[in-house]
């Protein structure tokens, strides 16, 4: 550990073999009440053609290692709640954990989906006060929270764009996309049915609006834009962009993952968007939890609104909240069920907490990103100089010529205490180091990752292989990923029981 | 405001490091005529106590107090504290996707767990974490047979469940898919004959769910040899995991597409839950959806990592197998903590007590004169009821009893009108059931006498 590093220290990590190798007939860690009506025998109530013979491998073990277990697991994990957690395009903010606890409560984790409306006017007006609030922070008219995360509320807007179109007797077989977008916005669009269309950026990173003009042909349905890109830069030329759109007959979609550069400055629907989603385990602090769950709510113009997907909240004449299922415009049901609604539960509270106040966080989010750049920006290269909003991308060109790129980089920040940032993503920039500091972190926890930044890049000249060798505190080093790949070992087969 | 690290004088600071005048200069690339000159109108800033109030309040215009016999598809099951405990730790909580192996460890391992007790309890040989839930599972499973088979014709049980077959029908609209349905036989199982004379050689695969919608477990190794012999895919959807600790699992499916919300997920009203496709070791590389692998590290100790990457969107963009990228994670950690609570044993007497509850719940109903169930088959903790008059009227009674009664099945098979779909899990207490049974019996008298 070197004595330069000064947010981190070493601690001790416990090793902990797999559940498997801990188990031993006859432990338990769950006992049932006992059963109260008479028991039946499964033999005779399944037959032989049905009964199972019990599942073969399962672990036997007590509850304090079940505990133990899966405490020992987390701490080999890095988390916002330990640190900053810099990776862009993934707005790793502060989860409240207010919004863990109205989630459990009796009365909101408790209810069956199908229940009768009467007995579920609470979950309905909670769906119906969401629903305003991101009709509000986007200017939109009409919002539905049925898509599972973010890549599902693309298909759904999509779908919704599909279903307009075709009802205008306009079908169109074609969706652009920029270089710089996101990968879900291609595989989404396939699955939707379209062919893909790629548009080069500008030399500033931007859409090229005169080649935009050219590419949007009376086979185009959409472009699928990301304001802020995913340089964190502003699409100046938005208005233009949807003009360009409009005036074709074609809509512009938007990606909102980074809507938290936006949320109380502007608004989407005012500036020429028809149809966006939002990521509520972005912008909205809902927790990634390890990769989800999330919520991809969709919010569009009136013009879409008819082809909302099933079921549809819904105001009764008797002033009762329902969901509708029998909507013959709509695009169908694309999840089970009335949405993620403990996830959306969750994205409410957070709302509540700030109202109109999410300004701040916005503007705290953009302070964060720019006085990070300001002061890496004679260390590290800025291919694209325009002005950022809530992230920065630098590249790792100033340092090659050492031989260490933003892969290491990133690594050798995990032994300074720090969550690396995006590596490698967006596509347009080689090497990029792309920064989202969010609103969540304080002065002193961005100068220790500046610190931090500035120590490395003097590293990669004075002591190159201190940084190609890194990550040197971790509980394992780089693995293998090649291997992982070309012999998959993708369970547990009883036979490994060498030591973690 | 209290999530806000920041004192004025800190922004300030920082405001003069970068070299702005105000923080409006950060936002000048935004065109003066789109930036908000108001408040955005919404309700707030609430304190930590008028967001709980707020939440307390809506949870009692819920259906607190009323016994429920609804599952189909979403069960109440006992849950462990531990497993909230757990996923409550900020280390799980509060992380991303493990991209970053060397810090990801906790998760990564957790999911290589869960990959393997999903195996065991499917008799599959490789499950993905996670998908978003069953419906998407399901429909993803279709598409993964699409591009195993390259054929385009689908065989859906109408026992499949009703809202997972919407799901399917949505994706296939945008796709070259053709979806058939095969109707169900008296015993409420898929109707093997119609099953004979429906499939062909142009048939990707056939999707059934067992138990079924109706309750009724399907015959997955008749099924299987069906749909095999001209060489299409069968698909076995499950919404109730609970029913592996006693049936035989689906291990002649080639695909599972399975709803873990029982494995210590509450229903949440309706989410989130827990997608898993589970299949062979030679489809893998056609699996949407994460999975970790193990391997070493440059010490040769034992670690994991997320692999066969090249399927995923990042990747390969509009070649994926999926567009999925946030998944569930946390839902498949919780799962993960459930299952190894339950152990071996918890599972099968977990399988038991429902097996038996829903048993002793059918005697008690079909005691009543009028109520019967209508299927043969063999069923697990739900089961469809006949009843003498609509579910729905009767229903109405049930509730100012304090029960939510059967769901009503006529709207979504309209040849099963007067009939009713009844869960009874371990949660179900026997009381309950009693309830039930006494105040069903009065509805039904009650229409007798006005008669």
């Amino acid at each position: 550990m070197s004595d330069k590093i000064t947010k981190a220290t070493r601690h001790v990590s416990q090793n902990e073999g797999l559940i498997f190798e801990k188990s031993s007939p006859g432990k338990r860690a769950f006992d049932l009440p006992s059963l109260d009506v008479p028991p039946v025998d499964p033999q005779e109530v399944l037959g032989d053609r049905h009964r199972g013979e019990g599942v073969a491998g399962f672990p036997e073990v007590s509850e304090i290692e079940v505990v133990r277990h899966f405490t020992r697991l987390s701490t080999w994990n890095y988390a916002i709640d330990l640190g900053m957690y810099p990776l862009g395009s993934c707005t790793m903010k502060y989860n409240p954990r207010v919004n863990e606890f109205i989630a459990r409560l009796d009365g909101i984790s408790t209810e069956h989906p199908l229940q009768p409306s009467e007995l579920s006017q609470g979950c309905l007006k909670i769906l119906e006060l969401l629903e305003d609030c991101l009709r509000e922070i986007t200017g939109m008219d009409a919002v539905t929270l049925q898509p599972a995360a973010g890549a599902q509320g693309e298909l759904t807007g999509l779908l919704l764009i599909r279903a307009y179109l075709e009802s205008q007797g306009d079908p169109r077989k074609t969706v652009l996309i920029p270089d710089s977008a996101h990968g879900t916005n291609p595989a989404s669009a396939v699955i939707a049915g379209y062919r893909i269309e790629n548009i080069q950026s500008d030399s500033r990173g931007q859409i090229d609006l005169a080649k935009l003009r050219e590419r949007v042909t009376e086979d185009v349905a959409a472009l699928m834009i990301t304001n802020p890109s995913t340089l964190g830069v502003f699409e100046q030329r938005i208005s233009d962009i949807a003009e360009a759109l409009h005036s074709r007959g074609a809509l512009l979609y938007m990606d909102g993952a980074n809507m938290n550069a936006l949320a109380g400055i502007t608004r989407p629907g005012d500036f020429g968007v028809d149809v966006m989603h939002l990521n509520l385990h972005k912008t909205f602090s809902t927790p990634h939890g390890g990769g989800g769950p999330g919520a991809g709510p969709v919010a569009m113009k009136k013009i879409l609104e008819p082809f909302r997907p099933i079921p549809v909240l819904i105001g009764k004449r008797n002033g009762e909240l329902a969901l509708e299922e029998n909507r013959p415009q709509s695009i169908g049901r694309v999840k089970a069920f009335s949405g993620n609604f403990g996830v959306l539960a969750r994205a409410l509270a957070y709302i509540l907490a700030y109202g109109p106040g999410i300004r701040q966080a916005t503007e705290d989010a953009v302070l964060n990103a720019n006085y990070i750049r300001k002061r890496l920006e004679d260390v590290f290269d800025l291919p694209y100089d325009l002005p950022s909003m809530h992230e920065v991308v630098f590249s790792d060109a100033w340092q090659k010529a050492t031989g260490v790129n933003t892969m290491d980089i990133a690594k050798r920040l995990i032994d300074y205490g720090f969550h690396p940032y995006t590596t490698a993503f967006p596509l347009i920039v080689p090497g990029a180091m792309m920064i989202e500091p969010t609103e969540s972190e304080s002065k002193e926890e961005c100068d220790l990752f500046v610190e931090a930044m500035r120590a490395i890049a003097r590293e990669a000249s004075s002591n190159r292989e201190l940084v190609k060798q890194a990550p040197h505190t971790t509980r394992v080093g780089r693995l293998d990923e090649v291997t992982a790949a070309r012999k998959p070992i993708l369970r547990w087969k009883g036979t490994d029981h060498s030591a973690a | 405001m209290r999530y806000l690290p920041k004192s004025p004088a800190e922004r300030d600071q920082m405001l003069e490091a970068i070299g702005a005048q105000s923080i409006d200069d950060l936002f000048s690339r935004i065109p003066e005529r789109y930036r908000l000159q108001a408040p955005l109108k919404l309700p707030g800033p609430y304190s930590e106590a008028e967001i709980v109030r707020y939440f307390s309040e809506r949870a009692r215009e819920n259906s607190v107090g009323y016994s429920s016999f609804l599952g189909a598809g979403v069960y109440n099951h006992l849950r462990s504290v531990v497993t909230d405990t757990i996923i409550q730790r900020g280390e799980f909580l509060t992380s991303y996707t493990p991209y970053q192996a060397e810090i990801s460890q906790g998760t990564l391992q957790a999911i290589f767990e869960f990959q393997t007790l999903l195996c065991q309890l499917t008799g599959q040989e490789v499950a993905n974490a996670s998908m978003w839930d069953g419906s998407t599972a399901t429909t993803e499973a279709v598409l993964m047979a699409e591009r195993l088979t390259r054929r385009r014709r689908i065989l859906v049980g109408r026992s499949v469940h009703p809202q997972y077959r919407d799901v399917l029908r949505t994706y296939a609209k945008s796709s070259t898919l053709e979806i058939e349905e095969i109707p169900f036989g008296a015993d409420g199982t898929i109707n093997q004959g119609s099953l004979e004379s429906q499939i062909r050689d142009d048939v990707a695969a056939v999707v059934a769910q067992s138990p079924n919608f109706l309750g009724a477990i399907e015959d997955i190794p008749a099924l299987a040899k069906t749909t095999h012999s001209p060489g299409a895919l069968l698909i076995v959807a499950v919404t109730e995991g609970v029913s592996l600790g006693l049936v035989r699992p689906p291990a002649d499916a080639d695909i599972v597409a399975l709803e873990g919300q029982s494995f210590g997920l509450p229903p949440s009203y309706g989410g989130p839950f827990l997608g898993v496709i589970a299949t062979r070791e030679k489809f893998v590389r056609q699996m949407p959806g994460r999975l970790v692998g193990q391997t070493v590290d440059t010490d040769g100790r034992r670690g994991f990592v997320l692999t066969l990457a090249a399927r995923e969107q990042h990747i390969r963009r509009e070649k994926a197998t999926s567009n999925i990228c946030t998944n569930q994670a946390l839902c498949a950690l919780a799962a993960t903590v459930h299952l190894s609570l339950l152990g071996k044993q918890g599972l099968r007497e977990l399988a038991h007590q429902n097996l038996s509850k829903a048993q002793f719940a059918l005697a008690k109903l079909t005691e009543i004169p009028g109520v019967r169930r209508p299927f043969g088959a063999p069923f697990f903790n739900e089961f469809t009821v006949a009843l003498p008059r609509p579910v729905e009227d009767v229903n109405r009674q049930l509730l100012g009893e304090g029960i939510i009664g059967a769901l009503p099945l006529e709207p979504l098979y309209p040849e099963l009108a007067n009939h009713g779909l009844l869960c009874v899990t371990e949660a179900t207490s026997r009381g309950e059931i009693e309830k039930l049974a006494t105040a069903l019996r009065a509805a039904l008298a009650a229409v007798q006498v006005e008669a």
